[in-house]
C-alpha cells in the first residue's frame, strides 16, 4: 500500500527569517495524502496552508522534518513535473491566446506541435472552454480565465494538482459552478488534488479529507475524513451529514483560535 | 475626429504666440531705424515691418516656412544648401547611434536583471554617465576618434548619439524585464523552466510596452546627441552644423529653419516608433 501514498510529510518545520525576527510558518506538520484523494486545507490567514502547498511544490524549502512527493524530494518531483499548480490569480499571459497560454508549459517541456494541439483540445474540453482557443484572456470573464489556468495546469498530465485558493477572487455563484465542475473533472481524471481555501462549505463540498490548520505557529489541528459519497450534487450541502462535517470544521477552526483573541 | 479641434487649437495658439513674439522682438530694430531716419511710425506700420525683416531676431512663421520651402523643394538634394541633404546626414548618424545605443542598453539591462553584481556595479556608472554634460564629452569623442585615424565624421556622431540614447533604454528595460510578478516567476519554476526559457517566454514579452516607451525617448535623445556632435568646429554638414553656422555667420532664419527641421525629424522618428509599437502590441493582443 505504500506506493499509494503520494505526499508524506513528517515533523515538517519551516521558519522564515524576517526583519522582525523568525516566524514559524509550519510546526510539526504530519500528513499523508493518498493517490486520488481530494484534500482541502482550511484555516485563517497565516496558518501556513499556502506555505505547505508551496513546500510540496518546492517553491519553499522546509527547515526541519521531511517531505516526500511521489517518493522523491519535492525538488526532484518538480524537475520531473509531477504536479500542476493553480494560483489564486489566473496569471494568464495577456500576449497569448487561451490556447497559447495552455501550450506554455508544453512548449517549455518540449512537446511536439502535434502533441501540444492534442493536449490543448483535451484539457479545454475538460474545463468546458471549447471554442475559446483563439480568444485573448481579457476577452474572458474572471471565472473563465481561472478555468483556463486550471486547463494550463492539467495540460501536461501531472497526477498531482495543487490549487492555492483558485476561486478566492470569484463571486459565490461562479464559485459554486466551478466547484461542481472541479468535482466532475476530478472524478474523470483521478488526480490527487491539494486545495487551499478560506471557505468551509467549499472545503466540505469538495474534499475527501479536510485538514484544519491554525496560526502562530502554523500547524494542523484536525484532519477530517469526509463521509460524503463521491457523487455530490450541489444540494448535498443541505443534508445533515454535510452540516455535521461543516460543524466539525468550524469547531476545529475555533479551537485553533481559542487562546488568540 | 474629436481630437482634431483641440490639436488645431494648440497649434493656432503656438503660432499666435510666435507672431506676437516676432512683433515684440523685432520692433526694437524697426524703432531704431525709424529714429535714425527721423520718422514717426504708426502701430500697423511697425507690425508690418516686423513681419518681413531680412535679419529678424525672431523670424515670423511664414518667413521660416518660406525659407524651409526654398531650401528643400527648390534645391537639389545633393546641394549643400539643401536642408534635406543636411537632414539626411543627421538622420543617418542618428539611426546608427540609436541602433548602437539600443543594443548597449538592451544588453546591459539583461545583465543587470540576471546578475546582482552587475546591478550594483554597472547601474551607478550608467547614472553618472548621464550627469556629465554631453557638450563636454562630444568634442573629446571627436578628437579621440580622429586621433585614432577615423576620418569619417559619422562614427563619433553615432557614438555621441548612442551615449545619450542607451540610458533611457537601459532603465526602461531593467524595469520591463523585472515587471513579471512573483507569481508568474513561480509558475515558470513549477514548469522547471530554464533561465533562457523564462527570458524568452516571460520576461521579454512582458517588457515590450516598456521597450517601446523607452525607445521613443531614446530615439529623440539620439537625434539631440547627433546634433550636439555636429556642433563642434569642423562639421560642415548636418543640421547641427547648419545651426552653428547660422548662429555665427548667417541670418537667424537659418537657425530657425534648421531647428524646425530637426523637430520635424524628431517628431517623425518618434511617430515611426509609436507606429511599430501599435502594430507589435496589437499582434501580441495587448492593445486594449
Amino acid at each position: 500500500m505504500t506506493q499509494d501514498i503520494v505526499i508524506k510529510a513528517e515533523n515538517l518545520d519551516l521558519t522564515f527569517q524576517t526583519n522582525d525576527g523568525p516566524i514559524q510558518a509550519l510546526k510539526d506538520v504530519d500528513l499523508e495524502i493518498n493517490r486520488g484523494e481530494f484534500v482541502s486545507f482550511i484555516g485563517p490567514s497565516g496558518c501556513g496552508k499556502t506555505t505547505f502547498l508551496r513546500v510540496i511544490a518546492a517553491l519553499e524549502h522546509p527547515t526541519g522534518g521531511s517531505i516526500c512527493v511521489n517518493g522523491m524530494t519535492p525538488d526532484e518531483a518538480r524537475c520531473k513535473r509531477a504536479y500542476g499548480y493553480v494560483f489564486q490569480a489566473a496569471g494568464l499571459y495577456p500576449w497569448r491566446t487561451i490556447a497559447g497560454n495552455i501550450k506554455l508549459p508544453l512548449e517549455i517541456m518540449g512537446y511536439s506541435k502535434e502533441d501540444q494541439n492534442k493536449s490543448v483540445r483535451k484539457v479545454m474540453e475538460l474545463v468546458d472552454l471549447e471554442g475559446f482557443d483563439k480568444k485573448f484572456p481579457w476577452q474572458l470573464s474572471g471565472g473563465m480565465q481561472q478555468r483556463a489556468s486550471i486547463a494550463r495546469a492539467l495540460a501536461f498530465d501531472a497526477d498531482i494538482l495543487l490549487m492555492d485558493e483558485p476561486f478566492g477572487a470569484l463571486d459565490e455563484i461562479v464559485r459554486d459552478h466551478l466547484n461542481e465542475q472541479l468535482l466532475k473533472l476530478w472524478s474523470r481524471t483521478n488526480k490527487t488534488i491539494a486545495f487551499v481555501t478560506h471557505s468551509i462549505p467549499e472545503a466540505v463540498y469538495l474534499s475527501t479529507k479536510i485538514v484544519v490548520m491554525s496560526p502562530r505557529p502554523g500547524r494542523i489541528t484536525d484532519v477530517i475524513d469526509s463521509t460524503l459519497p463521491k457523487e455530490r450534487p450541489l444540494d448535498i450541502r443541505d443534508t445533515p451529514e454535510f452540516l455535521e462535517i461543516a460543524h466539525r470544521v468550524r469547531e476545529g477552526l475555533r479551537a485553533g483560535h481559542a487562546y488568540d483573541d | 475626429m474629436k481630437s482634431v479641434f483641440p490639436i488645431l487649437t494648440v497649434v493656432a495658439a503656438i503660432i499666435a504666440i510666435w507672431y506676437a513674439g516676432a512683433v515684440w522682438m523685432n520692433s526694437q530694430w524697426t524703432l531704431d531705424q525709424a529714429r535714425r531716419a527721423g520718422v514717426e511710425l504708426t502701430l500697423p506700420e511697425i507690425i508690418r515691418d516686423t513681419m518681413n525683416q531680412e535679419r529678424a531676431t525672431l523670424p515670423a512663421p511664414h518667413q521660416v516656412v518660406a525659407e524651409i520651402w526654398k531650401t528643400t523643394a527648390e534645391k537639389k538634394i545633393t546641394s549643400k544648401r539643401s536642408l534635406i541633404f543636411h537632414s539626411w546626414i543627421t538622420l543617418h548618424a542618428t539611426l546608427w547611434g540609436f541602433a548602437l545605443g539600443a543594443l548597449i542598453g538592451l544588453t546591459l539591462a539583461i545583465f543587470i536583471v540576471y546578475s546582482r553584481v552587475m546591478d550594483m556595479s554597472v547601474m551607478p556608472w550608467a547614472i553618472i554617465s548621464q550627469t556629465v554634460p554631453i557638450v563636454a564629452i562630444a568634442p573629446m569623442i571627436i578628437v579621440v576618434m580622429s586621433s585614432m585615424g577615423i576620418q569619417e565624421r559619422l562614427v563619433p556622431k553615432a557614438i555621441i548619439a548612442a551615449y545619450l540614447c542607451y540610458f533611457p533604454i537601459l532603465v526602461g528595460m531593467v524595469k520591463g524585464l523585472r515587471s513579471p510578478d512573483a507569481m508568474q516567476l513561480d509558475l515558470m519554476k513549477t514548469y522547471n523552466a530554464s533561465n533562457r526559457q523564462s527570458f524568452w517566454k516571460l520576461r521579454l514579452p512582458s517588457s515590450m510596452p516598456y521597450l517601446f516607451t523607452s525607445m521613443k525617448i531614446g530615439i529623440a535623445a539620439a537625434l539631440v546627441g547627433t546634433i550636439v556632435g555636429e556642433l563642434p568646429t569642423g562639421a560642415l554638414r548636418g543640421l547641427g552644423a547648419r545651426i552653428l553656422i547660422g548662429d555665427q555667420f548667417g541670418p537667424p532664419i537659418r537657425i530657425w529653419s534648421a531647428l524646425i527641421m530637426a523637430s520635424i525629424l524628431a517628431g517623425g522618428l518618434v511617430a515611426i516608433v509609436g507606429l511599430i509599437q501599435r502594430i507589435t502590441l496589437k499582434r501580441m493582443g495587448m492593445n486594449q
